[in-house]
């Protein structure tokens, strides 16, 4: 077990690297620069493949290709630069390629600034680009996990032929943690059931989105909403901490669930029966075990977000509106503070 | 006599994924279209270099976007104007023949970008760019390439060079880039063009399955539909007209000197990641034990290029030698670069909430800006460090100063660039992150592991910093 500090934008790549990942294609946006940085730095001293693309348009299809081919490929940005990549995401989600997506968010709308903000919530679990897709989200609070979470997508986009977005923010992408390295690196395998390899057995074979025949892509979309229909059964995760006894339950992912981890820890300490639950996917969301909260009979829910309330409707869809929802949230690229969600807690329980 | 058909080489004998089809050998292109003829003389250059099996075919948005029906390679299909990243893609992750098969609003409009830049890049992939100086697939809209003065759907006066721009000159734009190695424009329109674009469209191939590198043909292709001609109208028109505003001919032929671009073999073994991270380096934990140790919150803030970032990280790297919960925090971006940079650095027995620290135990200051910034977030019973060179500093109550001389406490220990040295032996003197001395050493150890000239030095600069403290702070 080695144990070091690593910052979270390069734990991304450790991670990628250990999945089995021999394709990066990015461009530069604050505060995902490191994630582009550590690639260039080790993707080629393992004969693997760094390219500086022109663009996210291109990162994205470059990607696409890379995907198409049968690799695993990824690539990191921020918002706006999220924004660019929708066109190729959808292409993707139609052709069902297997793709990473990194996301270090900053705060918007347009340029904004590069404080961290959660505000890709919907664009990034909802979908963001055309068609009738949603992309698996999964969301890590640590540098640990930002390097086991990239690992997980990456399992997650080759099982289900999707891509999957690891959903992080500034703050977690320039901080440092100590960090213990993974065990054993995946050796990668092509599909030549699907893949176009440029090999014999994958000739026969073709990647596309388009359906000309509207009953084709009639049947081909039900096809795809019963894919996410069995991820949302089968891969939907949730940290719980304290939920047993709880008649508040904080609801936060990413570093936002860090804060509200010590606010959680500091009621408790007053004696507050206090509960943080902590969607470690966002798409699928954990809608069983939060319909299983709302289900008892004291219950409220604080949605803790650095976003104007992007998951707190989504959690309302969980619980079908059984139990008041609050919300406490930051914009604009300060972190959400301690005493913010205290007063929250402390307003919900008097 | 019996009868014999000459089949195409390298194209299917019947196109199933047209769909259900009275003609299942005919294909969906319009009478007249130049397509046919560039599918069969590409097909037959993949079939007699006996490439089908290595090559990728990646067709456009537009008329082509189902040349996939045709070609009996492997097939992708992608976005309006993406086709040269796509094959970029694949052609970077393996080594194979990529063909990026586009039309001219999707190569010269919505993605001259990627077009450029893939060219300018040298990709190992050869791009047949079909000229018709029309939008087919959408209904006859004006193209980047459309004439003077023609009409289109979109022009219905003819293009006016005022408002509508001129005709865009790929193979004339992209020799200007040194990496390409073969550019040349050719016409399906007669016999005699066919089989010099076939020679070209040949040409073209043979680099690619030498794995040379760049290729363009750009090809002068009739769109009867589209323009309103007839095919052979189509067809005169393009040798009379399209030629004078796009001289046919080569642009660039570096095959002699071009040599094979080689891919590397992806290493993905446990053993080369272990090396490359130097995990055999990492060392254990020290053994620590101080059942009064508190969690502390340090706020760390100076001028950038006073050492401050790399305070918190020789801080952080300290409590990690000793296996705590830690985090560090920057202040990042355009902050860094002049002006006031900060960080956060909390340590911890137990797993560590926000990395953000807003009210420090501990703040080092290395300037007055900061000092002012911060100095009245500091807990009760906090201590604030600041440099003695700020000169007198009003604190708050009930927070404890200590004035360090820190940037002439570095000079005198020989090192001017290690005030921030001076400050972390300074928290180590007082005693203020309950961290033994072996921690700090280990951390400047790491630190400097890629100067190690500089570690003695530092350490000196670390006991200076004690002794100063043991004579000076009461």
């Amino acid at each position: 077990m080695a144990t070091t500090l690593v910052k979270g934008n390069t734990a991304v790549v450790i991670g990628a690297l250990y999945a089995g990942s021999d394709c990066f294609f990015g461009y530069p946006i604050t505060p995902a620069s490191e994630v582009l940085h550590e690639a260039s730095a080790f993707y080629p001293k393992l004969g693997r493949k760094f390219l500086q693309a022109e663009s996210e348009e291109a990162s994205i299809n470059m990607c696409y290709g890379a995907a198409a081919a049968g690799h695993r490929v990824f690539t990191a940005s921020s918002g706006p630069g999220i924004s660019l990549m929708q066109e190729g995401v959808s292409y993707m989600a139609g052709a069902e390629l297997p793709c990473v997506i990194v996301d270090i968010m900053r705060a918007g709308p347009g340029l904004g600034n590069i404080g961290p903000e959660q505000g890709d919530y919907n664009q990034v679990v909802k979908g963001g680009g055309h068609g009738n897709y949603k992309p698996i989200v999964v969301a890590p609070n640590s540098v640990q996990e930002m390097c086991d979470f990239t690992m997980l997508a990456f399992d997650l986009a080759f099982k289900w032929k999707t891509p999957v977005y690891v959903l992080a923010d500034g703050v977690l992408g320039q901080m440092i943690e100590p960090f213990t390295y993974p065990e054993k690196a995946v050796v990668p395998k092509i599909d030549t059931g699907w893949a176009v390899a440029g090999i014999p057995e994958t000739r026969e074979n073709l990647v596309t989105s388009i359906f000309l025949n509207f009953d084709q892509l009639g049947k081909f979309n039900d096809y795809l909403q019963e894919k996410y229909a069995k991820i949302a059964t089968e891969e939907a995760r949730v940290e719980m901490l304290n939920c047993d006894d709880a008649e508040i339950v904080l609801v936060a992912y990413g570093i936002s669930s860090r804060i509200a981890k010590t606010a959680m820890d500091d009621a408790r300490k007053a004696g507050l029966k206090v509960g943080l639950f902590r969607p470690i996917t966002l798409n699928p969301f954990p809608v069983k075990e939060a319909k299983a909260l709302a289900a008892r009979d004291k219950m409220t829910f604080i949605s803790v977000e650095m976003s104007n309330g992007q998951m707190a409707d989504d959690l309302r869809l969980a619980i079908e509106c059984k139990k008041q929802v609050k919300l406490v949230n930051r914009l604009g690229g300060n972190l959400i503070e301690l005493n913010q969600i205290s007063d929250a807690i402390n307003a919900a329980a008097k | 006599m019996e009868e014999k058909i000459i089949r195409t080489q390298g194209i299917y004998s019947e196109f199933p994924r047209k769909g259900p089809s009275a003609a299942p050998a005919a294909t969906h292109y319009c009478p007249g279209c130049g397509h046919g003829i560039i599918h069969k003389l590409i097909a037959e250059a993949l079939a007699d270099f006996g490439i089908q099996d290595k090559t990728v075919m990646i067709s456009p948005v537009g008329c082509a976007v189902f040349a996939y029906y045709y070609f009996d390679a492997g097939n992708i299909q992608v976005a309006h104007g993406r086709a040269p990243a796509v094959a970029t893609g694949v052609s970077r992750a393996r080594d194979c023949v990529v063909i990026s098969y586009q039309g001219d609003g999707d190569l010269a409009s919505i993605g001259l970008n990627e077009t450029l830049q893939a060219a300018n890049r040298g990709e190992k992939i050869a791009v047949f760019f079909v000229n018709n100086t029309v939008y087919g697939m959408t209904g006859g809209q004006m193209a980047p390439t459309t004439l003077i003065g023609e009409k289109t759907i979109t022009c219905p006066d003819g293009r006016d060079p005022l408002t509508q721009g001129y005709p865009t000159h790929m193979c004339e734009l992209i020799s200007t880039l040194k990496a390409p190695v073969f550019v040349e424009r050719v016409a399906v329109s007669d016999i005699k063009n066919i089989r010099n674009a076939r020679r070209a469209i040949r040409k073209a191939i043979e680099i690619q399955a030498e794995g040379k590198g760049y290729t363009f043909v750009e090809i002068l292709s009739p769109c009867p539909t589209n323009l309103g001609k007839n095919a052979v109208a189509n067809n005169e028109w393009i040798n009379t007209e399209m030629v004078k505003e796009f001289p046919l001919g080569n642009y660039r032929d570096r095959t002699a000197e071009a040599e094979h671009v080689e891919r590397t073999t992806s290493d993905f073994s446990t053993e080369s990641l272990e090396k490359l991270f130097e995990l055999d380096s990492i060392a254990a934990p020290i053994e620590h034990k101080d059942p009064n140790f508190k969690e502390s919150q340090v706020k760390i803030a100076g001028f950038g290029g006073q050492g401050v970032l790399s305070l918190g990280t020789m801080l952080t790297q300290a409590a990690q030698a000793v296996g705590k919960q830690v985090s560090w925090y920057p202040s990042y971006g355009p902050e860094q670069r002049g002006g006031t940079s900060n960080c956060s650095v909390i340590i911890s027995n137990d797993r560590i909430g926000s990395p953000v620290v807003y009210h420090p135990d501990l703040l080092v200051a290395m300037n007055r800006p900061s000092l002012e910034k911060f100095q009245n977030d500091v807990k009760p019973g906090g201590i604030i460090m600041y440099d003695a060179i700020i000169g007198d500093v009003e604190l708050p109550k009930g927070v404890k100063g200590v004035a360090v001389p820190a940037q002439d406490l570095a000079i005198q220990a020989g090192n001017p660039r290690g005030a921030n040295t001076i400050m972390l032996g300074v928290m180590l003197g007082l005693g203020l992150t309950g961290l033994p001395e072996e921690a700090f050493q280990t951390a400047l150890a790491a630190n400097f592991a890629k100067k190690p000239k500089l570690i003695p030095m530092n350490l000196e600069v670390l006991a200076f910093a004690q002794k100063w403290v043991k004579e000076n702070v009461k």
